[in-house]
């Protein structure tokens, strides 16, 4: 009877494990539909090697890496347009030095070490330079992977300080760029804003505590609320990928705060402002860069009616660049860019112009000369781009202002120019 | 009155569980498998009463089709993938789960892809919140323990007053002995699954009211919860089934409440473990002696 129990109870252990192997692989199975993809990539970048061998002077090649499938593919898409139209319209206009730019793509599907291995394949075939990663997780894997090499690297939108400097060896990626501000701007910002634009006096924040990004941002936020006198009533996390998101809110609406600080992806951000209706909560939301998007994704978009992010960019700003910007873009691709392909249009921006110093310094193409010196280019970068004026500081992060979007009847607006 | 604020938000993630918990312990009670395609049928519900409320179907009618086709699903599931196996050792049929569980997944991946899709919750249940005296209860709360209930109460009914239902306990006591006694086994196996798979639909329905997202991953964590539930209370056993789905909801939501969130999951696993290694009967289980 006894030993009956026991081997019950292990036949349940070992069915039990089973499952979890199971769900573990059925969680990464994206890989193997879009693994498919990535050969017909491979195919077409074969084919594009072959006409490569006919006319081989005279081509740049870059790479560029992030998500075009997964839960994080819209960021990646974007990136993906804006970058493609910037060097759509620079090989229309003849190029860098005479010579075509080409880039090669690689699909990580937001996961880490397939990052990696995205890395490896744009070297392999023969990217000088490379844009991405799009998310801060695998980027700030592949900057590490890319200290070796010294590949010139820019990123639209991973805005992780960690990704340009490692604070526990105290070293700076010098490789690394980026055409996007860093966590501690949106988190600074935000806070600023709650206090300066809101007379914000309590905040609860809900963040996702297995992410670098939403961490990063949550702690400079609740850094500036304390320095501001702004009281945080309510410290509330999740785990990636939870859905159900009750008993934190829960918690949240009893402390009743002025503003509810959201620093977390869009998708999140949907269920999480559709159950804060059930649990009744009425306080203004703040929110990062990483909500661009939500209202597609969110089945009722007036619930976010009333709430702010902060963005690298508006559609709705008057500036010359940016209006140019948008009409060569609605021309290709029929829609309104936002953030996420200003940033990558302008990450491929200031990589070419990098790239045009190298050639015009006359540096052999491929060598480790090459390298640096594209690196020392956009190190000096100091001109006007689509979203914004770029400098690099010493950390090799741009200096810029932030454009606060808010929401009215469920759509985007632009409220203003904030911070800088 | 925060207490009672949760203690509601772990009643209706509780009741969701518990209802996909009785597919689970139906379907073990009656040939000894454990369906780890359950899940991965109410992901299936889910896309379809999305997909009908998109093409502006009524979403009475859409809900109904939804549960039809969980039903339909799970009945064809049976019929292709486990009938044959009903006389192979039992690992060969538990093996077999866990394939349609990955077929369904990726299935659903290939068809509609890997991104999350937004549930249309509000065209189902409106938000609209009721306060009693602090407490903040949601429409879609009142509305999910009361639907969770009433389904309880009908399979009550159902498994005890029915022939059918007599036939269902009959066979899974001694399937043997059923079929000498003139059920139709093959009848009564095909119901269970199809009461299971209702159950589940509506389960689909209720957790993407509360939840406004299906992606081909759904079914996936919430059948592994619900499984440990359905262990919880004693698998094979019907009120088990609901007490381990209450107990599983409660738990998670008071991990979330204290702040323990990145534990939620842990939690619910060394439940699974230590029921495992101190009761493995679970609450309700009875402990059966080997048949000879």
């Amino acid at each position: 009877m006894n030993s009956m129990k026991k081997i019950m109870a292990l036949l349940l252990v070992l069915v039990f494990m089973v499952g979890v192997f199971a769900g573990c692989s059925s969680s990464s199975d994206s890989s193997s539909t879009t693994e498919s993809e990535t050969t017909t990539e491979t195919e077409e970048t074969e084919e594009a090697a072959e006409t490569e061998e006919t006319a081989d002077v005279g081509e740049i090649v870059i790479g560029w890496l992030g998500p075009q499938t997964g839960n994080v593919a819209q960021y990646g898409l974007a990136v993906m347009n804006g970058v493609d139209l910037y060097v759509e319209q620079l090989n229309a206009a003849g190029g860098i030095n005479g010579k075509t730019v080409r880039v090669v793509y690689y699909d990580e599907e937001g996961d880490t070490t397939k990052a990696i291995t995205g890395y490896n394949y744009l070297l392999d075939q023969g990217a000088v330079a490379i844009i991405g990663d799009v998310t801060t997780a695998p980027c700030t894997a592949v900057v590490v992977e890319s200290q070796a090499d010294n590949t010139p690297m820019i990123t639209a939108s991973a805005t992780a300080t960690s990704i340009t400097y490692d604070e526990e060896s105290d070293t700076v990626y010098s490789n690394m760029f980026r055409s996007c501000f860093i966590d501690p701007f949106q988190g600074t910002t935000m806070a600023d804003f709650a206090a300066e634009e809101l007379g914000a006096t309590t905040a609860a924040v809900l963040y996702d505590n297995g992410d670098t990004y939403s961490t990063g941002v949550y702690e400079y936020f609740v850094a500036e609320c304390e320095a501001l006198g702004i009281e945080i009533v309510a410290d509330e996390s999740y785990a990636s990928g939870s859905v159900d998101f009750s008993s934190q809110l829960a918690n949240i609406a009893a402390a009743d705060p002025d503003v509810i600080f959201l620093p977390v992806y869009y998708n999140d951000v949907a269920l999480i402002v559709t159950q804060a209706a059930s649990a009744g909560i009425t306080a203004t939301y703040l929110g990062v860069d990483g909500w661009s998007s939500t209202v597609d994704t969110i089945d009722d978009p007036t619930l976010l009616n009333g709430a702010y992010y902060c963005s690298g960019y508006s559609a709705e700003d008057t500036s010359e660049l940016v209006q140019q910007f948008l009409a060569d873009y609605e021309a290709e691709y029929g829609e309104v860019p936002g953030m996420f392909a200003a940033q990558g249009y302008d990450a491929a921006w200031i990589l070419c112009d990098a790239i045009a110093v190298a050639e015009a310094d006359g540096v052999e193409y491929g060598t480790a000369e090459y390298s640096q010196a594209i690196i020392d280019a956009m190190s000096a970068t100091d001109s006007d781009y689509v979203t914004g004026h770029v400098t690099y500081d010493e950390y090799n992060n741009p200096q810029k202002t932030a454009a606060i979007i808010t929401f009215t009847d469920g759509t985007e607006s632009f409220w203003g120019s904030y911070g800088g | 009155m925060i207490i009672f604020q949760h203690l509601l938000n772990g009643l209706r993630l509780g009741s969701i569980y518990a209802l996909i918990a009785l597919g689970y312990s139906m379907v073990y009670g009656i040939i000894k498998l454990l369906n780890f395609a359950h899940g991965d049928i109410i992901m299936v519900g889910g896309y379809i009463a999305l997909l009908l409320i998109g093409a502006q179907v009524s979403p009475v009618i859409a809900i109904l089709l939804s549960i039809l086709g969980c039903m339909i699903l799970a009945c064809v599931i049976e019929k292709v993938a486990y009938k044959p196996l009903r006389s192979a050792p039992r690992l060969s049929l538990l093996i077999t789960a866990i394939g349609v569980s990955y077929l369904l997944e990726n299935l659903a991946q290939l068809i509609w892809g890997a991104d999350p899709r937004s549930f249309p919750s509000s065209k189902i249940i409106a938000n609209v919140n009721f306060s009693l005296g602090g407490v903040t209860v949601s429409l879609t709360t009142i509305v999910t323990i009361v639907v969770a209930v009433i389904s309880m109460v009908i399979l009550n009914l159902l498994v005890q007053k029915t022939k059918m239902g007599k036939a269902m306990r009959a066979v899974s006591e001694d399937t043997g002995a059923a079929q000498l006694m003139g059920i139709n086994v093959n009848r009564t196996i095909n119901y269970t699954f199809a009461i299971g798979a209702a159950l589940a639909g509506i389960g689909a329905i209720l957790y993407c009211c509360s939840v406004p997202q299906v992606k081909p991953t759904t079914g996936y964590l919430l059948g592994i919860k619900a499984f440990v539930a359905a262990v919880l209370g004693g698998i094979g056993s019907i009120p088990g089934a609901m007490l381990g789905g209450f107990a599983i909801g409660m738990a998670e939501v008071i991990v979330n409440a204290v702040g323990l969130s990145s534990w939620t999951d842990a939690v619910v696993y060394l439940v699974l473990i230590v029921v495992l290694l101190v009761k493995p009967t679970g609450f309700m289980g009875r402990s059966m002696n080997e048949k000879v």
